[in-house]
C-alpha cells in the first residue's frame, strides 16, 4: 500500500516536474564548466584564483566594487595565497582615504593588509551616474546571488554577441546570450591577450573569464575549502557514531520482543 | 503516568526532592511507559526539540554579531561569514537548521494525521503544537527578513501588505506593524527583536506539549488506548533514547550534507543581493515551507479573499479532533481515510510546488483545485468518511492478535483491561 502510494507521489511529481519548460523557454540555460571546487571535496585553483585577481584587479575594479574583501584575505589560506609581503605591495598599491586625524582632516595613505578593498566610486549614485544609469553591482557575493552561479558568471562574460536580426539596441546597452533579457549595460571589457600574465598564461577571453569567475567564486563562498574538508570529516564521524549508536540500540532492543 | 512513587536515595537528595520535586520529574521522565510498537515516525519529537536547542544556540551567537539597522545589517551578516571564526558555520547552521525544523515539524504533523494522535484524548496536544507551528513560521518569517536581502525586504512587503487587507483599519494596521509608511529601518529593528523573544515562546510551549503529552501517554501506530506499564511498553529510558538518538544522527547525518556541501540550495540567490526599495525582484517567493500557504493566497483573485483563506487553512486545523468523525484513531485501520491521506498529501506537496511558480496559466488552475481539496479534505472527507467507512478490525493490543470481525475500539478496549 505505501509502495504504492509512494509511487504515485514519485509519479506526480514527474508530472509536475515536466511542465517546468513551459515557464522558462526564453531563458538560455548558462554553459556549464567543470570548476575545480564543485563536488565534495573541491578545492580552488590557486594559480587561476591568482589570475582572477589580476584580471579583477586591471580591467573589473575600474567600476565594480568588492567592499566586503579585505586585502589580507588575498593572503589567507584558502584563497588566492598571495605571500605576505605581496599582500603588503597589492595592498599599498592603493591610496586609501582614513582620518579625520587630530586636527579633523581627512587625508590618504598607502593601503594596508588589513584596509577593505578599495572601491572606485564614492557610493551607488556616483557609481550608477558614472555608468549610464545602471550600477555595476558590488562583486563580493556576486556568484551567491545570480542563479546557476559561477556558470552563469562565466557565460555572461563570453555570451556576448552580435544582435539577432529584428532588435535594436539603445546606446550603452549591448546584447548578452545569457543575460536575463538579453541586454546588458556591461561593454564586452574582455578580449584576447588584455592582460600579461605573470605566470605566462595565454591570456584568451575564454581563460580570463574562467579566471575572473574563479577568483569571484572565492570572493563570494572564501570558506569554500574549509567548509568541503570539514564536513568530510562531520560526515565520517556522524556515520561512524551512528553505527555505534545503531548497535548498541539492537542490542538494547533485543530484550523486548519488538523489532527496531 | 507512572503510579509508583519515587523516593531518593540518598538523604541529600530526599532534602532536595521534597522541597522541589525535580528528581521525581526526572524520575518519571525517565521510567515513563510508552508503547513499544512507535516507528521511527515517531522519532521527529525528539528531532524537533534538538532543532529548536540548535537554533536558540546559535541564534544567541549570531545576535552577538549581528546588527539590526537597514544600512549595517548585510554587511553584519557578511562580517559573521567573513571574519567571525566559524560565522559561516554558525550561520548556515541557522539557516539550513530552518528547514531542517520544518522539514521535522512537516513529518511530525503528518504523522499525526496519518495515526489520528490529535483524536481524542489528545486535542490539547494538538492545539499546542499547532500554536508551536504558528510561532514557527512567525519566527522563521521574520528571520528571513534579518539579513536585509532583497527577498527579506521583499517577502517583509508582501506578508505585511496582507494586513492591508482588513476593512476599515488595514493601512493603519499595516504602518502600526511597519513603524514607518513602507518596510523600512524600524521594521526591521522589531522584527530583530521578536525573532529573538519567538523561540522561547516556543520553548514555554514546547514544555506544555510534552507535559500534555505525558497525561493520556503516547499515541502509537496501531491507534488503540494501551494499559500502562504492560508488556504492550517500554520505559522511556534507555529504549526510546537510544531510539530517539540513532535516528536522529541519521537525520544530522542529512542536516550536515546541507551545511556543508549545498549550504544555500534552500534559500533563494537574490537574498544576496542587498535590500533595495527601488528595484522588485521579478519573482518574490517566501521559504519553502511557506509555499502551500503562499499558493493558497495568490489562488483567490480577492485579497482579503486570499488572506482569509490561507489563514483558515491553518486554522481549520484546530478544530481538526472535531472534524475527524471516526472512532479509529489510525490510518492503518481505516481503508478509505488511507487513500483520502495519500490524496492529500499530494495536493499540499502540489501547493507548494504551484506556490514557487508563477501564478498564471497552469499555476493558477493548480492551485485553486488544490486549495478548494485543501479544505475539502477537512470539511467534507473527514466528517463523512468518518461516519460511513467500514473499518478493519483492529487489534485488543500491540501484543495480542487482531481480534476478529469487528471493529469496536471500546472492546477492544474493554478486552484489553483484562489482559
Amino acid at each position: 500500500m505505501i509502495k504504492f502510494n509512494l509511487k504515485l507521489i514519485v509519479l506526480s511529481f514527474l508530472l509536475l516536474f515536466s511542465l517546468r519548460p513551459i515557464q522558462s523557454a526564453e531563458m538560455v540555460d548558462p554553459i556549464k564548466v567543470d570548476w575545480s571546487f564543485k563536488g565534495l571535496t573541491g578545492t580552488f585553483d590557486r594559480a587561476s584564483l591568482q589570475r582572477g585577481f589580476q584580471v579583477y584587479k586591471e580591467v573589473c575594479a575600474s567600476c565594480h566594487s568588492m567592499q566586503y574583501l579585505s586585502y589580507r584575505n588575498l593572503g589567507e589560506p584558502g584563497g588566492p595565497e598571495f605571500s605576505e609581503q605581496e599582500v603588503k605591495a597589492i595592498a599599498a598599491s592603493f591610496e586609501i582615504e582614513d582620518g579625520p586625524d587630530s586636527q579633523g582632516e581627512m587625508f590618504t595613505r598607502p593601503g594596508k593588509p588589513s584596509d577593505k578593498f578599495k572601491s572606485p566610486y564614492p557610493n551607488v549614485q556616483a557609481a550608477t551616474a558614472a555608468n549610464g544609469g545602471a550600477y555595476p553591482p558590488d562583486m563580493s557575493v556576486l556568484v551567491k546571488a545570480r542563479k546557476g552561479g559561477a556558470n552563469y558568471i562565466y557565460s555572461v562574460l563570453v555570451g556576448y554577441e552580435d544582435p539577432p536580426p529584428g532588435v535594436t539596441l539603445d546606446d550603452g546597452v549591448y546584447y548578452n546570450k545569457y543575460m536575463a533579457g538579453n541586454k546588458i549595460k556591461m561593454p564586452n571589457n574582455l578580449m584576447d591577450g588584455l592582460v600579461e600574465y605573470a605566470d605566462g598564461t595565454e591570456s584568451t577571453v575564454d581563460q580570463m573569464a574562467k579566471d575572473v569567475t574563479t577568483f569571484l567564486a572565492w570572493a563570494a563562498e572564501p570558506e569554500l575549502e574549509e567548509r568541503h574538508r570539514t564536513g568530510v570529516k562531520v560526515i565520517i564521524y556522524l556515520i561512524l557514531l551512528t553505527t555505534l549508536v545503531y548497535l548498541s540500540m539492537k542490542k538494547i532492543w533485543s530484550r523486548v520482543d519488538t523489532e527496531v | 503516568m507512572s503510579e509508583h512513587e519515587y523516593v531518593p536515595k540518598s538523604k541529600a537528595g530526599k532534602w532536595f526532592n521534597d522541597r522541589l520535586p525535580l528528581l521525581t520529574l526526572g524520575a518519571h521522565l525517565t521510567d515513563y511507559p510508552t508503547p513499544k510498537n512507535l516507528n521511527y515516525w515517531w522519532t521527529f519529537g525528539g528531532i524537533l526539540t534538538f532543532c529548536l536547542i540548535t537554533q536558540i544556540v546559535t541564534g544567541i551567537v549570531l545576535a552577538m554579531h549581528y546588527v539590526a539597522h537597514a544600512d549595517l545589517a548585510f554587511a553584519s551578516v557578511e562580517h559573521i561569514m567573513r571574519d567571525v571564526n566559524y560565522g559561516w558555520l554558525i550561520r548556515y547552521i541557522h539557516s539550513n537548521g530552518a528547514s531542517m525544523f520544518f522539514l521535522a515539524v512537516y513529518i511530525h504533523i503528518f504523522r499525526s494525521l496519518f495515526y489520528g494522535s490529535y483524536k481524542s484524548p489528545r486535542e490539547v496536544i494538538w492545539i499546542i503544537g499547532l500554536m508551536i507551528y504558528l510561532l514557527m513560521m512567525a519566527a522563521a518569517f521574520m528571520g528571513y527578513v534579518l539579513p536585509w536581502g532583497q527577498m527579506s525586504f521583499w517577502g517583509a512587503t508582501v506578508i505585511t501588505n496582507l494586513f492591508s487587507a482588513i476593512p476599515l483599519v488595514g493601512d493603519s494596521i499595516t504602518t502600526w506593524l511597519w513603524g514607518a509608511y513602507s518596510v523600512d529601518n524600524p521594521t526591521l529593528n522589531r522584527f530583530f527583536s521578536l525573532h529573538y523573544l519567538i523561540p522561547f515562546l516556543i520553548l514555554g510551549l514546547v514544555v506544555l506539549h510534552i507535559w500534555a503529552l505525558h497525561v493520556p501517554g503516547n499515541n502509537n501506530p496501531v491507534g488503540i488506548d494501551i494499559k500502562k506499564p504492560s508488556k504492550d511498553t517500554v520505559p522511556f529510558h534507555p529504549y526510546i533514547t537510544i531510539k530517539d538518538a540513532f535516528a536522529l544522527l541519521v537525520f544530522m547525518i542529512i542536516f550536515a550534507g546541507f551545511v556543508f556541501f549545498t549550504p544555500n540550495v534552500l534559500g533563494h540567490s537574490d537574498n544576496y543581493i542587498p535590500a533595495n526599495p527601488l528595484v522588485t525582484p521579478a519573482h518574490i517567493v517566501p521559504e519553502w515551507y511557506l509555499l502551500p500557504f503562499y499558493a493558497i493566497l495568490r489562488s483567490v483573485p480577492d485579497k482579503l479573499g486570499g488572506v482569509i483563506l490561507m489563514f483558515g487553512a491553518i486554522f481549520i486545523l484546530f478544530v481538526l479532533p472535531w472534524l475527524d468523525t471516526s472512532k479509529v484513531r489510525s490510518a492503518v485501520f481505516r481503508p478509505i481515510y488511507r487513500q483520502f491521506y495519500w490524496i492529500f498529501v499530494l495536493d499540499v506537496l502540489m501547493l507548494g510546488y504551484v506556490g514557487a511558480m508563477p501564478a498564471e496559466g497552469i499555476y493558477l488552475v493548480l492551485a485553486r483545485v488544490g486549495t478548494i481539496y485543501y479544505f475539502a479534505h477537512f470539511i467534507i472527507v473527514m466528517p463523512v468518511v468518518g461516519l460511513l467507512e467500514k473499518t478493519d478490525p483492529i487489534p485488543m493490543s500491540i501484543s495480542e492478535p487482531v481480534l476478529t470481525g469487528g471493529a469496536e475500539p471500546s472492546l477492544a478496549r474493554k478486552v484489553n483491561d483484562k489482559v
